[in-house]
């Protein structure tokens, strides 16, 4: 309730800036000011965004934050981060406090229309899921009738759990909790056979157990949480900037390019690779974004390709280690595409 | 022959007292054993103490990691580290890694000599400042409440005087709880005194005026302050013409401490009996000297331990700024926990406790300091 109702006041805030905003041109400021302001996450959730001991940023949002500046400085240390609450993300875009939100932000329809931002490119395909004790024997959410679970209050989280159960006829006893921390404490200490929540935090939550191996995330996904980076609406050359940062990414990773190989791939013969990197002669595809001819370069460079990036930040290379999934190449069985870059 | 039967001819030596009234067994008899009830509260404190107590220890410094570079320093085998199964206790090593942050948030790590130096500073002006003793207290009182904030100011911020630019929202942790916290108690004092006496000045706009101040910030908690000044107000302000995040849950927090502040003394100012006032105006004094000479010395003497609850209370209360994304010591603790390369079951618990105690350590000197001034102001009032 106090979401809806923090959303309606800023929503009618925005509406009386919405005509200012029409001549927005953030690329422009940007690069009069010489650096990105990116809105991260400051806490809650592993391997998107959070500071190390020295003071460095790193996580899968952070990466994009990095991509954008480098493609438009070719230098990714040329951002400043503004670590963000939930609430206050909004407002800090739709005031121009910051110029993009990385912040494992869910794409929907309020927030594209009625807030006044726009999405396009998604860094991270997330969705609702469950937690279980392996000693359960539970193999599916299908299974979980009759269980309790561990859920956060005033989330969408436990609207779709109310869904879920009813639209396949089951019961289930939600044990709900005002504080992430207090239904991690609580599931942790057995008073719930479930926990649920966005998979991405279930796998950090699994490693705050005293027992990671007891725990399992069952392979249902109840809810779509296309997470992306979102720009204040029309503005369209910013928005190109930033999808198309996360675009070269992911079509680096496509073409096989990474921080090893980006200068020997300069001379490759694959006429897309050689337009991908700025080689052909007549290309414009840097300057017609507003951006230097070498920007996908330097944007493997700075971060290597979405692949390296989120085996880095949340799979393999982290201690998270989850899975590719949703979020393979669309080659791969995935659903991370990048339209053709020419 | 005397009729007196008996006369005693030397004294008795005098006898130790009663067992039951001197002694350790004395005192425990009559502290933790004076009757039955108290028998039984003594009893089941002692095991409660007994109970808890060595786990505690066990937990917080026996089976404690105190070193190491990453989460797995802090993991049992089940795990993935090296520590036995079932194993349970703090883990220091990640606030010994974290302790850079905790103290200064993100302020670059190259300029650290900066906040060390205010640090330095502030601790140079203020222990004289508190040490009844030392001479010189005007030109101390001067340097610390004006000359520190313009040298804070101007070392912290930079941008001047070859200094780099540390723009505030890469401040964070103990800094800013405690910048917070000095500009709160350094503003509301004064302001809370101004306010205090207008509401009960005889001029009625100025009283109004004080009077709507006080019950309109009074009347709404800090939180909600705090996220207007923060969300709402930058959506009415030209986009880019931002009004510093810092400097507002500066003003925000100290004109609420103000409000607060001008309650206690109120408080003080009613204590005082009218004769007083009509003493001093018999004298011949103005309403400046009635004041400063007779009645805010004792008003505000009275109401010590008021002031310190509204300052020890301020200064908890700045951890509130963490909902608008400004990381004081708790806000970034919590930010801590993350990072993925320090995510272990025992990291939260560590972290919090760590905050806690630092918490604790400044209220409770504060508090300590608080009941020193009233033993040695108490010189009308003593029981």
């Amino acid at each position: 309730m106090a979401k809806k109702i923090v959303a309606a006041v800023i929503g009618a805030a925005v509406m009386g800036i919405g005509a200012q905003a029409a001549q927005a041109d953030t690329l422009s400021d940007v690069k009069a000011k010489g650096f990105v302001q990116c809105g991260v996450n400051g806490s809650n959730l592993a391997g998107f965004g959070a500071q190390d001991s020295a003071g460095n940023w790193s996580g899968l949002d952070v990466d994009l934050c990095k991509a954008v500046a480098a493609a438009v400085f070719g230098d990714a240390t040329k951002v400043k981060y503004t670590p963000l609450s939930a609430k206050d993300r909004f407002p800090a875009l739709q005031s121009g406090e910051i110029d993009m939100l990385a912040r494992n932000t869910t794409w929907s329809t309020s927030r594209d229309s009625q807030l006044g931002f726009d999405f396009r490119a998604v860094n991270y395909y997330d969705g609702q899921g469950f937690m279980v004790k392996k000693e359960l024997g539970v193999k599916s959410a299908l299974e979980l009738s009759g269980a309790s679970i561990c859920v956060q209050s005033g989330t969408t989280t436990e609207l779709n759990l109310a869904d879920y159960f009813r639209a396949n006829n089951m019961d289930f006893k939600p044990v709900v909790f005002e504080a992430q921390d207090e239904a991690d404490a609580a599931y942790n200490a057995g008073r719930c056979d479930a926990y649920t929540t966005d998979a991405s935090g279930l796998y950090s939550i699994r490693l705050k157990m005293a027992n990671p191996d007891d725990h399992m995330v069952l392979p249902e996904i109840i809810s779509k949480e296309p997470l992306g980076p979102a720009v204040r609406q029309n503005d369209s050359k910013w928005l190109d900037v930033v999808s198309w940062s996360h675009y070269a990414m992911v079509a680096a990773e496509e073409f096989g390019i990474n921080q090893e190989n980006v200068e020997e791939m300069k001379k490759s013969a694959n006429p897309d690779i050689k337009r991908f990197l700025g080689e052909e002669a007549d290309s414009t595809l840097g300057a017609d974004l507003g951006l230097p001819k070498d920007w996908a370069v330097q944007i493997v460079k700075a971060v290597g390709n979405y692949g390296d990036s989120f085996e880095r930040n949340v799979g393999q290379g982290s201690p998270l280690k989850i899975d590719r999934g949703l979020n393979a190449l669309w080659t791969k069985g995935g659903l991370q595409y990048a339209p053709p870059i020419r | 022959m005397s009729d007196i039967s008996y006369v005693r001819e030397r004294f008795i030596p005098a006898e130790s007292p009663p067992i039951s009234d001197a002694s350790a067994y004395g005192w425990i008899r009559r502290n933790l054993f004076a009757s039955w009830s108290d028998s039984v509260l003594t009893i089941v404190a002692i095991l409660a103490i007994l109970y808890y107590l060595p786990p505690a220890i066990d937990w917080l410094f026996l089976s404690a990691v105190w070193t190491g570079t990453d989460r797995t320093a802090c993991l049992t085998v089940d795990q993935g580290g090296a520590l036995p199964t079932g194993w349970s206790g703090a883990c220091w090593a990640y606030v010994g890694d974290r302790f850079v942050q905790f103290m200064f948030g993100s302020y670059p790590r190259d300029q650290l000599w900066r906040p060390l130096l205010v640090a330095a500073v502030f601790v140079a002006l203020l222990v004289p400042f508190l040490i009844p003793r030392v001479p010189r207290k005007g030109l101390n009182a001067l340097l610390l409440l004006v000359g520190l904030p313009i040298f804070a100011y101007i070392l912290l911020l930079g941008g001047r005087f070859g200094l780099r630019h540390v723009e505030t929202s890469l401040w964070g942790g103990l800094m800013v709880t405690l910048i917070l916290s000095f500009v709160g108690i350094v503003i509301s004092l004064p302001a809370g005194i101004l306010l205090a006496l207008g509401r009960r000045s005889q001029m009625p706009i100025l009283k109004t005026a004080c009077i709507v101040f006080i019950e309109l910030i009074r009347g709404v908690p800090l939180i909600t302050v705090l996220f207007m000044a923060s969300v709402l107000l930058p959506l009415f302000l030209e986009p880019g013409n931002n009004i510093d995040k810092f400097l507002r849950a500066l003003i925000g927090v100290s004109i609420f401490a103000s409000a607060y502040m001008a309650e206690v003394i109120r408080g003080g100012l009613q204590a005082i009996p009218k004769g007083q006032y009509e003493a001093a105006d018999a004298l011949g004094l103005n309403y400046f000297h009635k004041m400063t000479f007779i009645v805010l010395p004792q008003a505000i003497k009275l109401v010590i331990p008021g002031i310190v609850n509204t300052f020890i209370g301020m200064f908890k209360d700045t951890s509130l700024v963490t909902i608008i994304s400004m990381y004081d010591l708790l806000g970034v603790v919590k930010a801590s926990f993350g990072d993925s390369g320090w995510i272990t079951p025992v990291t939260p618990l560590t972290g919090l406790i760590f905050a806690g105690f630092v918490f604790w350590l400044f209220c409770f000197g504060m508090s300590r300091y608080s009941a020193f001034v009233e033993r040695r102001l108490d010189t009308g009032h003593k029981r």
